[in-house]
Order: structure tokens, then sequence, then C-alpha cells
């Protein structure tokens, strides 16, 4: 009998779709570090609101790595997302507090942004074939040359109607808590959170249940046997890059909502944490294999991992920079090593 | 209209076709622009520095001191585009680390010493160990754990300003001794910019190894398939380690002269924004992206076209930081051009012209 349920074990490990292993080596990780800075750690991590303030903190980074995701099921890569992120902030920034314009059109103005680097680049990475990394590091290094043109030096934004905006909380019922004076504390989250959920569980169903979803997979398995199964690839490709930037946009946005200023040292280094969680979540590099919500617990690790660091007195600002370093490498590792191994047992 | 009417044959049309002409080309419009703008962009003086000796001074000089910087990463990059088929986005971190290290070493544990507490070729020589370890690290990620190049190196990308940052304790050691200082400026009674001179140290040692071994056919063979060249007898993994050490070291020279140059390092400016020059250096030599045949003289006349285009942009008040954005254009109209879709759309288009003037 229990021979048997170990065997059954062992098949269902080897049945398991790569998307659905590396997935489930996420959740697992995320849950026992989360579990073990509890105990080890407590104070701090016990709280929900510690754990909402995770998403609170980290609402930007979601929407731009699932962003990500999407393009590298697709077998791409997008680096520019940090620096249309920047771009972002700092166009909105000035917009409303140089020319005192109104919020709904800030937002148009982050998507519109969002939008022309998808569409540039998506073109030139799909119809005209070139390779996706160059592209998105001129356009990485060209958002961020954009940013001190529009505008040198870093501002905090004065405009009352976005304030307003940016100090909205939504009460999260049920997990508020008794603080030291016996006072009840709501818990609550920034409207970013909100817009996160939403374009994961958007994403997810897309990614999952329609057409247009499957082909991104079917794309990023093997663009020749999409190409023969009548799949348009060059769209698909292009479409992958036009969401991509879509979501840089709109995470663009509530980075800056987050932060409230415009700079443009902001967002730096995002590309390459929307990267790690992707990766973390277990996407594949070489396309084909990812899941939206690995991607979203793959944030939710990053950010962990960096709270840890940082309750352990590793404060400095060097530590968070190797840690997450650290984290990609050992993750993109074990990937290398999964699949070399899956591999062999295939064969 | 001429040229193309003209056979292949013809000398123009050889000139056309050569790896060199694409940088020769960028060069002499950069030129006859800058000519045409302010002819005050070409000259030199005589000027005596702050050591008081009789230095050469001038834009071209300014780009000939700063493009041998690059055009030492230039060769490495070079042979890692053409191994790995990616590049490596870690120069400008990897150069701040062996920067730190070098002047960890320099210092010790003082962070303003009277005197060095090693000499500096010893501190040279530990900087290009710990830079050519770093190089192998990204090495190992791309060859023997297929990550792809630009990833691997995102690691370090991110990391390397931290980690210099690390090795040094976050301070800021300064050196005040004057040796140290010849390496990024002037040597007494030479008033040519010795980055030069280390920059043709580097040229000459690389030309005689591409000579003398089989580095030349070995990375081109691994970057135009790996397999083939795996069942000729080759060892494709350890090609690429070679070339990611070889980089590691051309980045210890250039941290060494950008130490040199400041006698103190600046962790989050030094280098900075330098892998896209580099990059684009390749790029510009005509060198494909994708990996396979390079052309080393080409990528390092590419460095110093960068560095005139960069020089360009400075002459006419461009801040330094909105820099990479005209570079990131030049970049794309490079990639766009040498892209295999354009290039057939062009020539379809320049038959159909030839058939048109034959009828």
């Amino acid at each position: 009998m229990n021979k048997k349920t170990s065997g059954g074990f062992g098949d269902k490990i080897k049945n398991l779709t790569d998307t659905n292993l590396l997935l489930s080596i996420t959740i697992i990780v995320f849950f026992l570090m989360y579990i073990g800075a509890i105990i080890f750690q407590g104070q701090g991590f016990r709280n929900p609101q510690a754990f909402l303030n995770l998403l609170n903190a980290n609402a930007a980074l979601i929407i731009l790595s699932c962003g990500l995701s999407l393009v590298m099921i697709t077998g791409g890569i997008d680096i520019s997302v940090g620096g249309v992120t920047a771009l972002v902030s700092m166009c909105c920034a000035v917009y409303l507090d140089f020319k005192g314009g109104n919020v709904f059109v800030s937002v148009l103005i982050a998507l519109a942004i969002g939008l022309l680097f998808g569409a540039f680049q998506g073109f030139l990475v799909a119809y005209l074939d070139i390779q996706p990394f160059i592209i998105t590091l001129a356009g990485m290094f060209f958002a961020r040359g954009m940013t001190t043109i529009v505008n040198t030096k870093p501002f905090n934004v004065a405009n009352e109607a976005f304030k307003a905006l940016k100090n909205t909380r939504v009460v999260v019922p049920g997990l508020g808590t008794t603080n030291r004076r016996g006072i009840y504390v709501d818990a609550y989250v920034e409207i970013g959170v909100i817009v996160a959920i939403l374009v994961v569980i958007v994403m997810f169903c897309m990614l999952r249940w329609t057409k247009l979803g499957r082909n991104f997979y079917a794309v990023g398995g093997n663009r020749q046997s999409a190409l023969m199964l009548g799949i348009n690839v060059k769209r698909t490709r292009f479409l992958s890059h036009l969401f991509c930037g879509l979501l840089a946009g709109i995470g663009g946005f509530v980075y800056f909502l987050h932060v409230g200023s415009g700079s443009a040292s902001h967002a730096t280094g995002a590309e390459m944490d929307a990267i790690a969680s992707s990766i973390i979540g277990g996407t594949m590099l070489t396309g084909g294999v990812g899941n939206i919500a690995g991607t979203f617990f793959g944030v939710l690790s990053l950010g962990t991992i960096q709270n840890i660091v940082s309750t352990a007195g590793l404060d400095q600002a060097w530590w968070t920079g190797i840690t997450r370093a650290l984290m990609l490498c050992l993750f993109l590792v074990i990937q290398s090593v999964v699949m070399a191994r899956k591999k062999k047992a295939k064969a | 209209m001429t040229i193309e009417a003209n056979k292949k044959d013809n000398p123009l049309m050889k000139l056309v076709r050569n790896q060199m002409f694409i940088p020769l080309l960028a060069l002499f419009i950069l030129a006859l622009f800058n000519l045409i703008a302010d002819p005050g962009f070409f000259a030199i003086t005589l000027k005596e520095n702050s050591a008081g000796n009789p230095v050469l001074s001038g834009y071209l000089i300014t780009i000939l001191d700063y493009g041998s910087e690059l055009a030492i990463l230039a060769i490495g990059m070079t042979l890692v585009t053409a191994a790995s088929g990616g590049q490596d986005i870690s120069v400008g971190a990897a150069v701040a680390i062996s920067g730190s290290v070098l002047l960890r070493v320099l210092c010790g544990s003082n962070t303003r010493p009277e005197t060095l507490q090693a000499p500096i070729i010893v501190a040279f020589l530990i900087s290009c160990v710990v830079a050519a370890l770093f190089g192998a690290f990204n090495g190992v990620l791309v060859a023997y754990f297929k990550i792809q190049p630009m990833i691997a190196t995102l690691i370090l990308y991110t990391a390397g300003r931290s980690i210099a940052a690390w090795i040094n304790n976050n301070e800021l050691p300064v050196v005040s001794d004057e040796t140290l200082t010849y390496f990024g400026g002037y040597i007494p009674g030479v008033p040519i910019p010795t980055p030069f001179f280390i920059a043709v140290i580097c040229l000459v040692i690389i030309t005689l190894v591409l000579k003398f071994t089989n580095l030349r056919l070995y990375t081109q063979s691994v970057g135009i398939n790996q397999s083939s060249s795996r069942l000729n007898g080759l060892n494709p993994e350890m090609i690429k380690v070679i070339t990611f050490v070889i980089l590691g070291l051309c980045v210890a020279v250039v941290g060494l002269i950008k130490v040199s140059r400041v006698s103190t390092i600046n962790y989050s400016v030094i280098a900075k924004d330098i892998e896209m020059d580099a990059i684009l250096a390749v790029a510009l030599g005509g060198n494909a992206l994708s990996g396979g045949k390079f052309n080393m003289a080409s990528s390092i006349l590419g460095a110093y076209v960068i560095q005139f285009l960069t020089q360009t942009l400075y002459k006419f008040k461009v801040q330094s930081d909105a820099l990479p954005a005209y570079k990131a254009i030049v970049v794309i109209v490079l990639v766009v051009i040498s892209a295999p879709t354009v290039k057939d759309w062009f020539s379809s288009v320049t038959k159909k012209f030839k058939t048109k003037e034959v009828a």
C-alpha cells in the first residue's frame, strides 16, 4: 500500500507538466519562507497588515512581471519595463504639476507611453525579426534618457486630485488588528493593489482559457510547429510585446501612484526584478512554459526575501541587490537543472 | 544609381561590402557634421596640465583618451558576442568591482593612506584575477547552464555595484600616490594620454593571440554552429568560458584606467552605461550580434566612432544622463539596417530598380 502510493506520487511528478512542476516549487518555497519568517523573526510578519504592505509595495512590480511573463512565455524578453516606468512617472508628474492637468488624462498618458513602446518594440521584434534583447535594451536606455530630457530634477507632485487618489485606502474587512493602545485598526490596501489583482486575474484567464492565450504558449513552445498549425506567429509575438508595453504603462502609473514623485532614478533595476519574479514563478526563459499565478507568488517571494534581509539587520543598500541577484541566480540554475533532468528522463 | 548598376567586382562596390565600411562611413559623416557646425572641434593645442607637464588637449585627444577604454572593452565584447551569440551587459558593474578591489588592495583597511599598502602591479593583478573570476562565473552560467548570455549577466548587472560597495564597506578610499594617476592621465614628458598606449598594448596582445593561436577559428566555429564544432572535437563550453574570462581581463584594465582617472571611486557612477557603448561598438563594427564571424579591427574602430559621437553630443550641450536616448536611436537604426528582413526587402527593391534600368 505504502509502496503503491509512493510509486503513484513518483508517476505524478513525472506526469506533471513543466508549468505545474515549476509553479508548485514556487508556491512551496514562498510558503516555507513566509512561515519561516513568522517563526524566526515574528513581530513584523505575523500582522496581516504586514502581508498587505507587501502587496502595497509590490503592486507595480506584480503588473510589470505579468507583462514580462507573457513576453517570456512567447519566447521573447523585454528589459525596457523599468525605463518605461520611470518615463511614465516623470511624464505624468510633469503633466500634473506644471501643466495642472487632471488625473484621468494622466492615466491616458501613461497608457499611451506604454502602448507606444510596446507597439514599436513589438513591430521590430516580430516583423523585422530582430533579437528582442537588443531592441528592448535600446528601449530601456531610450526611456531612461528621455526621462532626463523631460525633466532633470526629481520632484514630488503637489496636484490635489492626484494626492487624494494616492492617499485613498481600501479597507480589507476582517483583517484589522487591535494595536497596543487597544484601538482597532483597519487593514488596508492601496488602489494599486486592486489594479494589480485585476490584472493578474485577467491575464490568468486570458492565458488559460482564450484562443489567443493558448497561441502565446504555442508560439513560445515551438515557433515552427505553431506556424504549421496555422497560428499567425508574427502577430502573436507582436501582441505579446504590445500587451507587455501596455502593462508597463499601467504598472508605471501604479508605481507613480505609490511613490507620488517623478525621478529619472525611479524603478532602477525593475526590469531585473520583474524578470527574476517571472523566473522564480516558473516561467521558462526558453518560452512555452509559465503561469501568471506563479509570477504573482514570485513577486511576493522576492518581496519577502527583501523584508527578511532588512529585518535581519542587513539593512545596507547593497545587501538588497546582492540577495536578489543570488535568488535569481539560484532559480535560474534550478530551472536549468530541472529541465536538463526532464530532457534526460524523456530520452 | 551608378553604383547599383555596376558589377560586383567594381572597386567601389568592394569597398561598400567591406566590413570596415559602416564605421568609416559613420566616422566620415560625424566628422563632416562637426566640420560644418564648428571647425574648432578639430583643434589640438599644447597646454600645461595641473602637474605642469605640457600635454595635448582638444576634442580629438579626448576621443582618443576615452575611446581607448571602450576599445579595450570592445575586444572582449567582440569575442563574447562571436562565441555565445549574446552580449555581456554586466561590464559596467564588473568595472566597478575590479576598481573597488584595486583600491581595496592599494589602501588596505585605511581609506586615506599616506603610502600605498601594496605595489600597483600587485593590486592590478589581484583585480585581474577577481574580474576574470566574475567573467568565469558569467561564462559558466552561459556555457554549462545554458542560460541566455544577457539574462545570465543580468545577475551581475544588478549585484555588481552592490558588491563593489560591499568590498570597501561602502567607503570611498582616496589614493594620494602620484604614480596611480599615470594610467588614466599622462606620464610626465609624454603629451599623449596613457590610456591610448594601454589600448595599443591590449590590441597588440590580442592580435598576436588571434594570429598565433586557434582562438579566432574556435570562437567563430562555436558561434556559427555549436553542435558541429563539438562533433569536430572542440569543447564549446570551455571556449565560451574562455571568451568571458578574456572579457573579464579587459574589464580589469578598464577598471585600472577608470580608478586612475579620479584616484578614487564612485560605485554608482563609475563606468555607467558603458555596456551600451561596448555593445554599440561591436554592432557598429558590422559584427553580427547573433554570433559567428567577427572582425576585431572593425569593432575597435567602432569604439572610437562611438566616442566621437558621444563627444559630439557633449559639444552640443547634451546632458550626460540624456546621452543613452540618442545612442539608443543609433542602436535601433543599426540593427534595423542589418536585419535580414530589411536587407531582403532592400535588395528586392534594388533588383526592381535594376530591371527597370535595363528595360
